[in-house]
């Protein structure tokens, strides 16, 4: 399965600043280690030591956000476009 | 520099005004470094010293700024009760090196304070802004 892949600008550095990469896989977790693959260090931004996606990072196929489908296990089809979204977060000294 | 029109500023403390005792937040776009488009975003923390963006409200402004053309140039928040300079959290959080970070302070409520700042790998540097 060949999707495109939409990187974040904070992400372009690791993917040689390319807005939109291929990838492959059959699901979100297999493209991301197809990504791993082809622009090292970019799993660590997504992923956290445990494998999971971590909780400021969003990502769709199409307009879906993963974490209401079947997270990493979504599967992906030809021509799905994936899109990474950092999220935007913060708050206040308490 | 940041090019802020006047009433993108006044857009800014209104929101947050309106918002305290929680916290605002959203992102103004633009292009060369002038801000052209304000969007307010809601806030889905419940915790009145954090937020965090709508994600699905975030894609849809993405989309928007993609079709339009636009960049992101700042992201902005309030701080009610607190100054306007980042906090742990804003640092810790923050994976837009390229945007300002603008936060607007309700400490005094008469006169809130708007402060930009530049937070690259937990670095925090302030930003110069305009205000046209």
């Amino acid at each position: 399965m060949a999707v495109k892949v939409r990187i974040p600008t904070p992400l372009r550095r690791i993917t040689a600043n390319q807005g939109e990469v291929d990838a492959e896989g059959a699901t979100i977790g297999g493209l991301i280690e197809d990504l791993e693959k082809k622009y090292p260090g970019l799993k660590e931004r997504l992923c956290d030591e445990t494998g999971a996606i971590r909780r400021f990072v969003n990502i769709y196929i199409n307009e879906e956000d993963i974490r209401f489908m079947q997270g990493k296990d979504t599967s992906v089809k030809d021509g799905d476009e994936i899109s990474i979204i950092p999220a935007i977060a913060g708050g206040s000294e308490v | 520099m940041l090019t802020i029109p006047k009433h993108f500023v006044d857009g800014m403390i209104s929101h947050a005004r309106a918002e305290k005792p929680l916290e605002c937040c959203g992102i103004l776009a633009g292009k060369d470094g002038t801000v052209t488009d304000m969007y307010k975003m809601n806030n889905t923390e419940n915790d009145p010293d954090k937020y965090l963006m709508d994600a699905k409200e975030q894609f849809a402004v993405v989309k928007d700024m993609r079709a339009k053309g636009l960049d992101m140039l700042a992201i902005y928040h309030s701080h009610p009760h607190s100054p306007a300079r980042p906090s742990g959290i804003d640092t810790k959080l923050a994976f837009y090196p390229d945007a300002i970070y603008i936060i607007i302070s309700l400490m005094d409520a008469e006169k809130p304070v708007m402060k930009g700042f530049f937070i690259k790998e937990e670095k925090v540097e302030e930003a110069v802004i305009k205000v046209d």
